[in-house]
């Protein structure tokens, strides 16, 4: 309980029934409360079973990211929180589209970056590129910044999502 | 309308078609409604109809839905049964939203209906459209829009499961036109569990274990308790006062929890927090132990939290994990019901052969007896002007030999009320303690006086506070509510002129009421009846004469004006930092941190 006042990034998994709502209740609670979203994504991921899979990261206090989960986990269609962060190894990923305009030296540079960086082009024209990229936000990051400087134009990221490693799932429990 | 449909309790499992209206009624009837409080219009209209002539279930006509919802609230907390509501759709459940509010911050059990817009209508700004789910999201425990008439029954049992379980608050459900005309295949409340909705109730036994030994090694312990222990039913105050009796510790409670433990005990300290008793606040500066059970650590309570209980260790009961960590870090968090944690510490203290340690806490109590000595509630009540606390005091003498129920208004007479009105029994203090609502007694006491129709029920109200739903003096009469609304009339907003003294150079910025109406006059236009009381030695023929009468009263009561509710904790300070208000003490300049909190 030491480092009261440090403040830390939490990355939150939550598992909700998928009904009318849902997403703003768990909004709601952030802004009202004053709590930071960093980054949130969400979409079914049991159709069966209406249920949905809420990743969000956020920031605060140990105190403020237990209290984040405590009032998570008190909403009714709320079924499970996972503290992917502290409770689990996992890994974390987030998808990036990048839009790169540009001619010359600088969009055969802008395509050897997005080799280094494993990038797809998954569209072109012939004055511009899409590059799609997974990774860590870090290295998005790091593309998005390297980019700039050669005709960055356009930017569209997930937001992380995360799963636990190993062999344990959390759907069919 | 076909009344025959409905039954007194439909206990069977055989679906039967009914409409949507028809099937909110039927589901009153199972979950065993017997009073609403409501106001139609056009959206509820069909609702409406199928009340219309059908005997089980009793409807309040109230004359504002804010206090549909505050009368619910009296009727739960003086029941322990959820309260239900029945509105219009757009200003009616806008009109609910406060009432609401309160019910979510004291942990109410309300469960609202809300008629709403035809689906087809939805998203077009028809008239009288609101989007209701969207305004009470963040005042409800939880809510539904009932977009299908099959989904019906399941929601509305479902409500009344997530209202009354684990920390109890209000819901809502908003039900559009159409599906109140719709016929649906009822089936009743059987299997009546949400599909992910399940509070922990019994408490884990290491935590148990954990909080015994702490309360069985205590040098300066304090019982701590709170709404909770009200919420649980009257077993956890039994189970408390047991505990307590065992243990021989000293017991303060919150505003919220008076009455969990009986006033007239000598263990009791009196209430802590803002104007909490000297000794009680003290007890919970200097305590080793604190025992929080059903308790939040409220503002309120806890006061500077840097400086709150800084030696103790503290042991929390709470049926919200959410509760634990949130103001104030706990040594031992208990999560569960109040009463069932209660039964669980009284078993592993008796087990353990643990008895009280009358020479440990020789020292304690003795430090305890030497604040109580300082009688931080006296006041003098001399010349020809009431004293507030005097009112209080003469209503408290006079009453307490019966079955009385208090509801408050919010402001100085509401802490007064707390201070000099003593409360044996749980259930019988309503007061609006989270949200501090001004306008909730005078409703509230209609709902506590439909479901106790024997009992004295008595509104301790503020003439600013009661004026915002004098209204509901209508229903009181419509009904034959023989309610009291005692007022401690001092023509200000006390506690803002209190604060405006203490805090803002005495500038006294609106807080002074100029047209204040004639309330004796006022009681007859609505066909009750009025007294007005200026003269100390007058005043017990006057409360005498509130209480023989059986009809609604007000009770003008003209008190001292400037009068301060004493002792008080100022913004931003300590507990052992209080004003006593006795003549020897200079005036305290607040801190600019305390000027900033409310």
């Amino acid at each position: 309980m030491e480092n009261q006042q440090e403040i830390d990034r939490r990355c939150i998994a939550v598992l909700v029934d998928n009904e009318a709502g849902v997403l703003a209740r768990v909004i709601g609670l952030f802004s009202g409360r004053g709590y930071n979203i960093d980054s949130l994504t969400v979409t079914e991921v049991d159709a069966e079973k209406h249920t949905s899979r809420i990743t969000v990261v956020t920031t605060g206090t140990t105190m403020i990211l237990e209290q984040i989960i405590a009032q998570l986990d008190r909403l009714v269609p709320v079924q499970q929180v996972f503290d992917m962060t502290n409770d689990y190894e996992s890994v974390e990923r987030e998808l990036a589209l990048v839009k790169v305009k540009g001619t010359g030296d600088k969009r055969i540079e802008a395509l050897r970056v997005s080799e280094a960086f494993r990038a797809r082009v998954i569209d072109t024209t012939l004055e511009s590129f899409v590059f799609e990229l997974t990774g860590a936000p870090s290295k998005l990051d790091a593309f998005v910044e390297l980019m700039r400087p050669l005709g960055l134009v356009d930017v569209s990221r997930t937001g992380v999502v995360a799963i636990a490693r190993g062999a344990d799932g959390v759907l069919n429990d | 309308m076909s009344q025959a449909i409905l039954k007194e309790q439909s206990l069977d499992t055989e679906p039967r078609t009914m409409s949507g209206a028809e099937a909110v009624i039927q589901a009153l009837l199972d979950q065993g409604v017997d009073v609403i409080f409501g106001y139609p219009g056009g959206a509820v209209l069909p609702i409406y109809d199928a009340l219309f002539e059908q005997h089980g279930i009793r409807h309040v006509l109230v004359r504002h839905e804010q206090g549909a919802v505050h009368a619910a609230e009296g009727y739960a907390r003086s029941t322990g049964k959820p309260g239900v509501v029945l509105v219009t759709s757009g200003p009616g459940a806008t009109n609910a939203v406060t009432g609401l509010a309160d019910a979510l911050l004291d942990s109410i059990p309300i469960v609202c209906f809300s008629g709403q817009v035809a689906t087809h209508l939805i998203g077009s700004d028809a008239f009288q459209e609101a989007d209701t789910v969207g305004i009470t999201r963040p005042c409800t425990k939880h809510n539904w829009l009932v977009k299908d008439a099959e989904s019906l029954p399941r929601v509305i049992h479902e409500a009344f499961y997530v209202a009354t379980n684990g920390r109890p608050g209000p819901v809502v459900v908003d039900i559009p036109k159409d599906v109140q005309f719709d016929t649906l295949a009822y089936s009743g409340p059987t299997n009546v569990q949400h599909r992910t909705y399940r509070p922990r109730l019994d408490p884990d036994q290491s935590q148990v274990q954990d909080a015994i030994d702490l309360i069985a090694n205590a040098k300066r312990p304090l019982f701590y308790t709170g709404g909770g222990i009200i919420n649980s039913g009257p077993e956890a105050s039994r189970l408390l006062r047991e505990f307590v009796r065992l243990t021989g510790f000293p017991i303060t409670s919150t505003l919220m929890g008076l009455g969990a433990y009986p006033a007239s005990e000598s263990q009791w300290l009196g209430m802590v927090g803002m104007h909490g008793t000297f000794e009680a606040n003290n007890a919970m500066h200097d305590c080793d132990v604190m025992i929080n059970i059903g308790a939040r650590f409220d503002d309120r309570v806890t006061g500077r939290l840097d400086a709150f209980s800084p030696d103790s260790k503290k042991i929390h009961v709470d049926i919200d994990p959410s509760s634990i960590n949130k103001n104030v870090l706990v040594d031992v968090p208990v999560i569960g019901d109040c009463g069932r944690v209660l039964g669980e510490f009284l078993r592993v203290w008796k087990n353990a052969g643990h008895a009280p340690k009358a020479s440990d806490l020789e020292a304690w109590w003795a430090q305890i007896n030497e604040w109580r000595s300082r009688d931080c509630l006296k006041f003098e009540q001399s010349g020809d002007v009431i004293k507030p606390q005097y009112a209080i005091q003469r209503l408290y003498e006079l009453t307490k030999n019966r079955e009385t129920y208090i509801s408050t208004e919010v402001g100085q007479h509401q802490m007064w009320a707390a201070q000099h009105y003593h409360f044996e029994e749980p259930n019988r203090w309503m007061t609006s303690g989270g949200l501090g609502t001004m306008g909730y007694g005078l409703p509230a006491a209609v709902g506590i006086q439909m479901a106790h129709s024997d009992a004295l029920v008595i509104d301790i109200a503020g003439e600013a506070s009661v004026l915002m739903t004098m209204q509901e003096m209508s229903t009181a009469v419509q009904y034959r509510l023989p309610i009291k609304i005692f007022i401690l009339n001092n023509q200000y907003m006390g506690m803002v002129r209190q604060w405006q003294q203490l805090l803002h150079g005495g500038r006294y910025s609106h807080s002074y009421t100029e047209s204040l109406p004639d309330f004796v006059k006022l009681a007859e236009a609505y066909g009750a009846h009025g007294i007005r009381c200026e003269d100390p030695s007058r005043l017990d023929d006057a409360i005498n004469e509130m209480i023989d009468i059986d009809r609604p009263v007000l009770f003008d009561c003209v008190v001292d004006q400037m009068e301060n509710c004493f002792p008080m904790i100022p913004s931003g300070a300590a507990h052992n930092d209080m004003i006593l208000g006795t003549e020897d003490e200079e005036p305290r300049e607040v801190s600019d941190a305390g000027k900033v909190l409310v």
